[in-house]
């Protein structure tokens, strides 16, 4: 018996989700509805709302890596690049949306010597198309590329470069002048969000509860992906791709699947931070960037859905208040996190609280 | 059928031109010394590994070394592995449940999860992970992974491997259950008791070349086959 724990608890299948009730992600989503609500009675500091908005979109995209790295076994270290396509989307449409009813063109595009927007961002003023747009591309660009590599079983490590390169190469592209979309300078300057003016209390009120909102959805959701049928496939072909296609499953269909619905999920992060901080330029698709996702994934606990979000909520929490009172500490901060976690509790801060699930691991090895 | 084939990794042949039928109805084992080419050829059928030359013909029809694993799968073979290979995350009940394969309809799953229990006999277990499972366990689970699609061709490598006396005797008399008119099993194993238990034929693979092929009591008193295991 304490043999077969031993081996329960050493086994290299990782934190794995089990049973339906999972109170963590529960308690979140909980959480994140409540907090909603009493945005919408209460009215604390717009600068406390707006913080909490933009946690609420990290822990999105946290999410969103999570489901392909902690279920899948795919670590992706270009999550950046959804998160700025469905950001970039989201300028795009604040301009069109502003040019249509002021009629002022955006400075960069006064600054190009432009009469009007470039011709592709025709409709984007409509919001819902801007959706889609967003939606689409995120989930088109995973699509080619995952193809690419899940067809050539470009896998592990191999997979994590690729994916930084090109997050890379996205960013080269988006510091030209000439793509029409703010160059080195990016975009900003949004004045209106469906016809309120930015920043006024409402606005950021209402920026944050959609972010909330959007969170609790994305957990509740992927949630119920984990502990369905395709989440068991999923689980199987994170610890032995192998076995499960010589079972008859073709692992490329279903890793491509979940690889796009993840990039539209951190394209949903994107579209919800971008008018919570009023600019997006290329800096969002720095490689640097895209590992830290992984470090708030990796310090929260991996593989664990809630795990992600108080790692991505913890990590830039931290940052908010310390690249405040002493931003030249704060990459020695993250350093000494990461260190502090890898060596301490290699399943991530989840490993202080009991909620891990090892408690039903005990329970299934007797 | 298996014909031809060969196998190279760098300029060092695996399998150099291994020819073998199995016939529906025959259990066939494969024996020969470490690295032998064994598990290659498993992996060759398997589509794992592709040849260099040769072919695997399924029927008459197929030749499984121009289609993915899944694809060789789905045509109705299954490979259980060397290294017993479950889904450690997973309880008993939803390895099994993926053993089934994707083409098994819902509503038939529990009927053939239950009967395969029956047969591996796990049934106590089955809310268990099996990464939590004992070294024999895992072997059976993964025998029953294997079986829960039914499959036409069944691939076996070393499944008494680590296994004590009585458990590989309850093996053999499984597999011997196993054997039916319209299934052929492959089985490589170490264990000379447990071959002449359960094996129609024997192949021995030595270098990856066929060394003898016949009944078990022929490979016993064959000079060449003699002469490769006491050389060992
Ligand atoms: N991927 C590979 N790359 C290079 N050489 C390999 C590879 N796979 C197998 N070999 C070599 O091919 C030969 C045959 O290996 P194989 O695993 O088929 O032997 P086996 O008969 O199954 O042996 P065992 O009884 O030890 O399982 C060995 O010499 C092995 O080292
Ligand atoms: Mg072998």
């Amino acid at each position: 018996m304490s043999g077969a724990v031993q081996t329960a608890l050493a086994s290299p299948a990782g934190p794995a989700r089990r049973a339906v009730r999972d109170p963590l992600v529960a308690g979140l989503v909980g959480l994140c509805l409540a907090a909603a609500a009493v945005l919408l009675v209460a009215s604390p500091a717009p600068y406390l709302v707006n913080a909490l908005g933009q946690l609420a979109a990290f822990a999105i995209l946290a999410v969103s890596l999570d489901l392909v790295w902690g279920y899948l076994g795919i670590l992706s270290l270009g999550h950046g690049l959804f998160f700025a396509i469905g950001g970039y989307v989201c300028a795009m449409h604040l301009l069109a949306h502003g040019v249509a009813t002021t009629g002022v063109l955006p400075d960069f595009v006064q600054f190009m010597g432009w009469k009007s927007l470039p011709a592709y961002w025709v409709g984007l003023d409509h919001a819902a198309y801007a959706l889609v747009l967003a939606l689409a591309l995120a989930g088109l660009v995973a699509f080619v590329f995952g193809l690419a590599s899940f067809r050539s079983r470009v896998n592990g490590v191999y997979f994590s470069i690729i994916s930084q390169a090109l997050v890379y190469v996205a960013m080269l592209l988006m510091y030209r002048n000439d793509t029409g979309l703010g160059g080195n300078n990016g975009m900003t300057g949004f004045p209106l969000l469906f016809g309120w003016p930015m920043g006024s209390p409402g606005v950021v009120t209402g920026l944050t509860v959609a972010a909330l909102l959007t969170l609790a959805a994305v957990l509740a959701g992927t949630r119920l992906l984990i502990g369905s049928a395709a989440g068991r496939r999923m689980l199987a072909c994170r610890d032995d791709e192998t076995r499960l296609r010589t079972l008859g499953y073709s692992t490329t269909r279903l890793k491509l699947g979940i690889w796009c619905l993840s990039a539209m999920i951190a394209a949903l992060a994107g579209i919800l931070y971008v008018p919570q901080v009023g600019i997006i330029n290329p800096r969002v698709l720095a490689p640097d960037l895209s590992i830290e996702i992984a470090v708030w994934v990796a310090i929260g606990g991996l593989g664990r859905l809630g795990g992600a979000v108080i790692g991505a909520i913890l990590v830039n929490g931290l940052k908010f208040w310390l690249s405040a009172a002493m931003p030249e500490a704060w990459p020695f901060i993250l350093s000494g996190l990461v260190l502090f976690v890898v060596l301490v509790l290699p399943n991530g801060l989840l490993d202080l609280v009991a909620l891990r699930p090892r408690s039903t691991w005990l329970r299934g090895a007797r | 059928m298996v014909d031809a084939l060969t196998v190279a990794f760098g300029r060092f042949k695996a399998l150099d031109s291994v020819s073998l039928a199995v016939d529906s109805g025959e259990v066939r084992a494969v024996i020969g010394p470490n690295g032998a080419g064994k598990t290659t050829l498993l992996d060759v059928i398997s589509g794992i590994t592709k040849p260099v030359s040769g072919r695997v013909m399924l029927g008459d029809r197929i030749d499984l070394t121009q289609r993915s694993e899944a694809e060789i799968a789905r045509a109705g073979v299954r490979r259980k592995f060397q290294k017993p290979s479950v889904f450690p995350a997973l309880t008993v009940r939803e390895n099994l449940e993926i053993g089934c394969g994707p083409a098994l309809p819902a509503r038939a799953r529990p009927a053939r999860i239950a009967s395969v229990l029956g047969e591996i006999g796990l049934g106590p277990r089955t809310e268990v992970l099996a990464g939590s499972l004992a070294h024999g366990e895992k072997q059976w689970l993964e025998i029953g992974m294997v079986l829960a699609a039914e499959p036409a061709l069944l691939l076996l490598d070393e499944p008494v491997a680590g296994l004590s006396d009585s458990e590989t005797a309850h093996t053999a008399a499984l597999i011997r259950a196993l054997r039916r008119p319209d299934r052929a099993i492959l089985v490589i194993e170490h264990d000379m008791g447990f071959v002449e238990a359960i094996a129609d034929r024997v192949t021995v693979l030595h270098e990856g070349r066929t060394l003898y092929e016949g009944s078990m009591a022929g490979a016993r008193g064959d000079a060449r086959v003699i002469e490769v295991f006491l050389g060992r």
